[in-house]
């Protein structure tokens, strides 16, 4: 995991998404520039439609943007095969979806195990790591469960561990509480701040201001642009006092 | 390693979460490879039975037989048994046709008069017993078993009392030739002419040159002489097996046809719930080759299974088939599953298995990870003037054309499906409607009564046939239906929130797969009757195929109302889902 202060872990210009054509043309993503740096937790809010998903999967290399270059820590990758889209996702990139996207039919180990297979870990090492982040995520106890038998809360936490698993670079996490409650939300808020504490770089599309308020750095969209971008108070960590507030 | 474990695990645990489907997609390709399997089974296993038969009962190059009549002219089989070529015979024998009863079966037989001793030509193969004495009877193998008869059993030939003393097999007299043939002493067969006041006499020859029996038959006929060659005999004996192989033959195709329609549909109806499924993976880093690989495992072991099933279908049925009858001495070539044969079943499985992965997979890897696990159902085509064009129609009606209308593939397979299945109905019924009236008596049947093995025979493998392409069929509909009535939960919740109602809605669900159905019940007629001409023609039969109308009637509302059945259950239930879950879900 990175440190504060290297260079960019992510950087877009000009990035621009484009649906349709002539009078139908909706652009989702318009001429957004934007630098990640190592460590950093960035928040993207924005109404319903803004194009903040959007961005999030152009970032991730799970869409292909229109135009604009996009680096992924100086290595442009917006051009990238789909092979090596996938090789950059497998090994320096997590994602966490709002639906969890867990497969129905692998235990919740299981799925944590599948991208550290995928990177061609050994079974056994895929195993362990898979253990040691469901203990993390305080899931030692339902490995052996399937998805059917999780809560929101538990599902979404074995998307992140699963997201973990191979040591990414960068967390890229789409409206991760957008389907829990109060209670699972505060659970999946502990963990990004744990991340956060670790120096992880995160970057969360949110709609809910409790997770805005837990990061470095709030950006507001509206109609596939950026409106603001904001440094929060509570850089250097997650803000605990709130998260604490939030418990009671 | 880590790879081949997931793609391992991804493909076991997917096959096991949808069990039902991997079964039935198992019996598709089952049904294909085992047909498939036996076709090639079967293929050259005719001619050594026969020819151990002729070989042990010294079998006649030519058999000369006159007409019954109270004063058969005995001077021409004398001129015949000097003729040229000729340099062995035996007989002529007398040969009664009286009428054989046993409990409660009565059937007309030929009684051949022999010697208690054996000649050198034409030696019937004692196979149980012993050889005719006064009052006692020796029945033809094939024969007896349909009589039902053993040793020692009482008979009565014109009412008069026989008990069987022997059974045997014997070449000039097969299955298909001859079947209702017993043998009794000369006397024995004398007597029961005069009963019935006629008498035939048989003369068996043997030729210098056994090949040239054609020219010499051609060249000795008589208006008053029956002579037949060793090949007509060999000839009528093997069309059994030919025209079980030819019936095999378009099951084959037939089944092979519907077992790739099975397969669009299984994988046709899987197709949505797989493009989220390899999103997934590719969301976690999974490259669309790995995305195709652990496809093709699903679908590759599945093959391989069904590819067993079909070897091992062949190896145990093919015998049993293939055996021409108890008429013939051995058995049939052991199915002659050899290694490139079986080779071809399997890989027309695992061509099978990679046209199911294709389409998924390539569908995987040109849609966008996040359109795929989005939003991954294609939207359906839009028909303005077929919308326009139903505005005047029942409510119910015009679901069921909109429903119809948006998958227009879903509609062909499901005609095609159907219109497979029934060809092979019409024609089963043609074959039976051919039997009944005995047109193509040349080739399908030889002799009224008990005695008819090839139309048993080709009866129960048109039966096993058709019953696989039901099966088929029926697993389709389902699955169709099941994919309809999934795909238009959006659709018919929409329309019941404007208003329709829940019987509206299933009425349209039903009518969308009845159109097809109609369609293909109409279009079975004629190409099963089409079907079978060329099958009779290629079996060397006369092709006089006509379906009484009432039965081509039947086979169209037969498939109305079946596919009617099978939608209607899974219609209503769809159409009862409440509104506000489904548009909810959705």
């Amino acid at each position: 995991m990175n440190a504060i202060g290297d260079a960019p872990a992510l950087r877009a210009r000009g990035l621009r998404k484009e649906y349709g054509r002539e009078a139908a043309l909706v652009r989702a993503v318009d001429d957004v520039d934007l630098e990640v740096i190592p460590g950093e937790t960035v928040a993207v809010m924005g109404p319903s439609g803004c194009g903040k998903s959007t961005l999030l999967h152009l970032l991730g290399g799970l869409d292909r943007p229109t135009s604009g270059d996009l680096f992924f820590r100086d290595r442009r990758v917006d051009q990238l095969s789909e092979r090596a889209l996938a090789e950059l996702r497998r090994r320096e990139i997590g994602f966490v979806f709002q639906a969890f996207q867990l497969l129905d039919e692998l235990t919740a180990q299981e799925n944590v195990e599948l991208p550290a297979l995928m990177a061609r870990s050994s079974p056994r090492q895929a195993r362990r790591r898979a253990r040691q982040l469901l203990e993390q995520v305080g899931l030692g106890e339902r490995a052996s469960h399937l998805p059917s038998a999780l809560s929101g809360g538990q599902r979404q936490r074995v998307a992140i561990a699963r997201a973990l698993v191979n040591q990414p670079a960068i967390i890229l996490a789409d409206e991760p509480t957008g389907n829990l409650d109060s209670a699972a939300t505060v659970e999946v808020l502990r963990l990004f701040g744990a991340l956060h504490a670790d120096g992880l770089t995160l970057v969360v599309v949110t709609h809910d201001e409790r997770v805005a308020a837990t990061s470095d750095r709030l950006i507001s969209m509206r109609d596939g642009a950026f409106v603001e971008d904001t440094r929060m108070a509570n850089t250097g960590g997650p803000d605990v006092q709130f998260l604490a507030g939030l418990d009671g | 390693m880590g790879p081949a474990v997931l793609i391992w695990r991804l493909a076991v645990r997917d096959l096991r979460r949808r069990l039902t489907q991997s079964v039935l997609l198992l019996l598709v390709i089952a049904a294909a490879t085992s047909t498939l399997a036996l076709a090639f089974a079967l293929d050259g296993t005719s001619n050594h039975p026969w020819s151990i038969t002729r070989a042990a009962t010294a079998g006649p190059d030519v058999m000369v037989e006159t007409y019954p009549g109270t004063h058969p002219d005995l001077n021409q089989l004398d001129a015949l048994a000097h003729a040229a070529g000729v340099i062995g015979t035996s007989g002529p024998y007398p040969m009664a046709s009286p009428v054989l009863r046993t409990g409660k079966v009565t059937d007309p037989v030929f009684a051949e008069g022999r010697d208690e001793t054996m000649p050198t030509i034409d030696r019937p193969n004692v196979t149980n017993g012993t050889w005719v004495r006064p009052g006692g009877v020796v029945i033809e193998r094939g024969f007896a078993d349909q009589l039902n008869v053993h040793m020692g059993s009482q008979v009565t030939l014109d009412h008069r009392p026989f008990r069987v003393v022997g059974i045997a097999v014997d070449t000039d007299r097969g299955a298909n030739w001859r079947p209702q043939l017993v043998w009794v002493t000369r006397a024995d067969a004398v007597q029961l002419a005069a009963q019935g006041d006629k008498l035939a006499y048989v003369l068996n020859l043997r030729l210098s040159d056994p090949p040239s029996a054609p020219a010499f038959a051609s060249a000795h006929s008589s208006p008053r002489m029956f002579v037949a060659t060793w090949q007509q005999i060999r000839s009528s004996d093997e069309k059994e097996l030919t025209v079980v192989q030819i019936v095999l033959l378009l099951g084959t195709w037939l089944l092979g046809m519907l077992a790739i329609g099975s397969v669009a549909v299984l994988v046709g109806g899987r197709m949505i719930e797989q493009i989220r499924r390899a999103g997934l993976i590719k969301a976690a880093g999974g490259t669309p080759q790995f995305v195709a690989v652990v496809l093709l495992a699903e679908n590759l072991f599945l093959a391989l299974a069904a590819t067993a099933i079909g070897l091992l279908v062949g190896y145990l049925v093919a015998p049993v088939l293939a055996s021409p009858s108890l008429s013939l001495l051995g058995s049939a070539n052991s199915p002659s599953l050899t290694a490139p044969k079986a080779l071809i079943v399997v890989a027309v499985a695992v061509a099978v298995a990679i046209a199911a992965t294709v389409f998924p997979a390539l569908r995987a890897a040109r849609s966008s990870t996040i359109g795929a696990l989005n939003d991954p159902a294609r939207p359906p085509r839009r028909h303005g003037t077929m919308i326009a064009l139903s505005a005047r129609l029942p409510v119910a009606l015009v679901l069921g054309l909109l429903l119809a209308v948006r998958r227009p593939r879903r509609a062909i397979l499901t005609t095609v499906s159907l219109l497979i299945t029934d060809v092979m109905i019409v024609c089963a019924l043609a074959l039976h409607s051919s039997f009944a009236s005995s047109r193509s008596t040349d080739v399908m049947v030889s002799q009224p009564g008990l005695g008819q093995p090839l139309l048993a025979r080709v009866d129960s493998v048109v039966l096993v046939v058709t019953v696989l392409l039901v099966v088929l069929a029926t697993i389709n509909t389902i699955f169709i239906t099941q994919a309809t009535v999934l795909d238009a939960q959006r659709p018919s919740a929409l329309a019941r929130a404007f208003g329709a109602t829940p019987n509206q809605v299933s009425t349209g669900l039903t009518v969308a797969q009845l159109i097809p159905a109609l369609l293909g019940g109409i279009l079975s007629v004629p190409a099963g009757i089409f079907l079978y001409r060329i099958a009779a023609r290629v079996a060397g039969g006369a092709p006089n195929a006509s379906l009484p109308v009432p039965w081509m009637a039947a086979v169209i509302v037969g498939t109305v109302a079946v596919v009617a059945a099978l939608t209607l259950f899974p219609a209503r239930a769809g159409a009862r889902r409440p509104v506000a879950v489904v548009l909810r879900s959705d």
